[in-house]
């Protein structure tokens, strides 16, 4: 077992000739500067000059940079941005809609509400440039309703960029007209989902689509949609400012760049870090101080409690898309969250559970009821009631909610409960120590697993 | 279906042996089981719609916004409940005079939503995160004191309840939130979605017994704060007016130690991303 709490590696110790630095500032470089959010602070530092690049270019030229860049979505699913962007039709017979996805609530994440709040021009004019390149003359922010500062900031931003004629009509004397809705969800959390946000923004239940059609064919409106992340967004000046290969110099081949690690829980200093994708966590550590009061690692979550948990034996995990993959969890929104040893596995897995069945947003069985159904076995074994035949109970519901919800909801539901009992099977049991001597509740009818007793 | 029902289908029980249902079972008193007071089974839905007098221009000015007024709705019911602190009957049919829905529709999307309020909100909602991180780091400690410390009689305020006359000066809404995206300032609360970071249950009573006495403290992160129906207002998309308040919402403070610590240490110790090539043109496509 590694000591989590004494890194091997020193960062700064090893060759840094083509190797980038530890912690790159891309994203969060301005977060430092005085009002960072204003409009002249914002063009002091670089603001508004990569949206007079981008339209001196064609729309195609901004595809094609995107696409060499290999930017690949920041909102979990890793899609690659340049690619999406180009499955947007050429011509204009209906109008294009770019919408960004800023309902950030995976249990864990809390990277762009910063970026919103002390960068949003970087947003703004990324949705400029993005909404030029794929011929969208109207494009929404769909910000979760509980996150009212960046609301404010972005509806700010709004304002100081259409006075100063880097949004409205003609921009920059182009040609190219965009108007940005900030537009307040409500509370669900299903609406990160880009279907589901799709027909809330469209002022209906936030429930998810079948797809195909996808959005790009026949999304808001049934017109033709893009959705992106707000960090995917506001990667996008920086890009046309620095070129793919400057993009390159950070990342790994096929996760290029830097991304926003947000790093929770038992460590000495949480916080933001921007680091070169393929960042590990126990470089992640060695930046927030390691472990609080060198209490040992337990668990962790690569990107949200969407992505299977791992443990101290994955401190070398390359974080980048491929990587995480790799070692059997998803990066997600790299949303690194830091349990130590005194945190109850079951116990956070019943919690997250209550989270995924109070979300559900109830249109496909699988999910409404599987979540029920797994949330009612965990707080029965956590009550101490539980029997080692819930285990298995607890699996089969979940084999039957992955793959088949009509949505991510689901699949990400069962990765806490199925990675959990994976690493700490031995938790799970512990809690039907008094039960086991039992033999007719060891092999209680499964009719009646789950059943609140 | 006609009367050839045996009613074997519920295991040999009268009901569906009849014609129909009713003729089986007879009337029921509605009104007489109900577990719900008699005057909230509304059966004539004619609410007076004057309270949102004020409110017509800018439910006007919602719709504008969008290429599809249906889209105005989630904002328009914000906007309501700036003026009711909930989303009753009444909001409900304005919301659908106004977007030309039936009032069912705009139920159906008021219920589904966790930031509307079907019970009237305090002068400040207080929501403490209780999603599993904040809770490992004392979440549920702070919401479990909160609770007992609003409580009256020796009975814990619960989930959406509230202490005081609701929307009257002092009068806070208790509720437990799902993840509000600030787990790197852990345990978190917010009071009426401004940011209070960092709490603990010590800290939360004071926060709770501040605003009870009237006060404001101010957030962590967020604007100078007001009271549920202002936010609500904003939500809405309509801010303040007066441009020195304008500026004082959105100036208010969003940096955290935590937020820049990536950023600070970066800049302690000379890292920084490579810089830009000299020239970085945009790589050149075929013309169509």
């Amino acid at each position: 077992m590694t000591t989590p709490n004494t890194p091997s590696q020193n960062p700064t110790a090893e060759p840094t000739i083509n190797k980038p630095a530890p912690v790159t500032p891309v994203l969060t470089k301005r977060w430092l500067s005085p009002t960072s959010w204003s409009l002249k602070t914002y063009e002091q530092l670089e603001g508004y000059s990569a949206l007079r690049k981008a339209l001196g270019g064609t729309p195609e030229q901004i595809v094609e940079l995107v696409k060499a860049s290999g930017l690949r979505g920041r909102g979990g699913a890793g899609f690659p941005a340049g690619v999406k962007w180009s499955f947007m039709p050429p011509n204009e017979d209906k109008p294009h809609y770019l919408v960004i996805n800023a309902d950030e609530g995976e249990p864990g994440t809390c990277k762009d509400i910063p970026l919103m709040m002390a960068d949003p021009h970087s947003l703004i004019e990324g949705c400029v440039i993005a909404s030029y390149a794929m011929r969208a003359h109207h494009c929404f922010i769909y910000v979760r309703g509980e996150a009212l500062h960046c609301i404010r900031r972005l509806n700010a931003a709004v304002r100081e960029a259409k006075a100063a004629g880097y949004l409205g009509r003609d921009i920059l004397g182009s040609g190219f007209d965009l108007e940005i809705v900030v537009h307040a969800g409500a509370g669900a959390y299903i609406c990160g989902e880009e279907t589901a946000l799709l027909d809330s923004l469209e002022g209906r239940r936030g429930q998810p689509r079948l797809k195909p059609p996808f959005p790009a064919a026949a999304g808001l409106y049934g017109a033709p949609t893009t959705i992106n992340n707000v960090e995917t967004i506001a990667s996008v000046p920086f890009i046309v400012n620095g070129g793919a290969d400057w993009f390159r110099t950070m990342g790994t081949e096929k996760s290029p760049g830097p991304k926003i690690y947000s790093i929770s829980g038992h460590v000495t200093n949480p916080g933001q870090f921007e680091a070169p994708l393929g960042t590990t966590l126990r470089e992640l550590l060695e930046m927030a101080g390691g472990m609080k009061d060198g209490v040992p690692l337990k668990f962790w979550t690569p990107g949200g409690s969407s992505t299977p948990m791992f443990t101290a034996e994955h401190l070398d995990v390359p974080l980048d898309f491929e990587g995480a993959a790799g070692a059997g969890s998803m990066l997600g929104t790299t949303a690194v969250m830091v349990f130590n040893e005194t945190v109850s596995v079951p116990w956070a897995v019943m919690k997250w559970s209550q989270f995924y069945e109070h979300e559900s947003c109830g249109k496909c069985t699988p999910c409404r009821e599987g979540t029920y159904w797994l949330t009612g076995i965990l707080e029965r074994m956590l009550d101490g009631k539980g029997t080692p035949g819930d285990i298995d109970t607890l699996l089969d519901i979940c084999d039957n909610i992955l793959g088949r919800s009509f949505c991510a909801l689901g699949d990400g539901a069962v990765s806490p409960i199925t990675s959990g009992i994976k690493y700490f099977r031995d938790e799970f049991l512990a809690l039907c120590a008094k039960n086991t001597g039992d033999q007719n509740a060891a092999t209680a009818s499964p009719a009646l697993a789950g059943a609140h007793s | 279906m006609t009367g050839s029902n045996t009613g074997s289908t519920y295991g040999g029980s009268s009901v569906g042996a009849g014609t129909t249902h009713q003729e089986t079972v007879g009337d029921t008193d509605v009104l007489g089981i109900s577990p719900v007071a008699a005057e909230h089974l509304v059966t004539e839905f004619v609410e007076d719609l004057s309270v949102f007098d004020g409110i017509v221009a800018k439910a006007r000015a919602i719709v504008l916004r969008y290429p599809d007024s249906r889209s105005a709705l989630l904002p328009m019911l914000h906007l309501v409940q700036s003026v009711e602190g909930r989303v009753s009957q009444a909001g409900i049919q304005f919301c659908a005079a106004q977007l030309d829905l039936a009032p069912a529709e705009v139920s159906a999307v008021a219920t589904f939503y966790t930031m509307y309020k079907r019970k009237t909100c305090g002068e400040h909602l207080v929501s403490v995160c209780t999603n599993t991180l904040c809770a490992a780091l004392g979440g549920d400690d702070i919401y479990n004191k909160l609770g007992e410390h609003l409580g009256e009689d020796g009975k814990k305020l619960g989930h959406n309840e509230t202490v005081g006359e609701p929307g009257a000066p002092g009068s806070v809404t208790l509720e437990h939130a799902e993840c509000l995206a600030a787990c790197d300032l852990g345990p978190v609360i917010q009071v009426n979605y401004e940011y209070f970071d960092n709490q603990t249950a010590d800290s939360a009573v004071a926060l709770v017994d501040a605003l009870r006495a009237g006060e404001k403290p101010a957030p962590t992160r967020g604007a100078p704060l007001r009271d549920f129906r202002t936010a609500e207002l904003e939500l809405a998309g309509f801010w303040p007016e007066d441009e020195a308040d304008y500026r004082a919402s959105v100036d208010g403070p969003s940096a955290a130690v935590e937020t820049l610590r990536g950023a600070k240490l970066a800049e302690d110790r000379g890292w920084t991303a490579k810089p830009y090539p000299a020239k970085a043109p945009l790589p050149e496509v075929e013309k169509k």
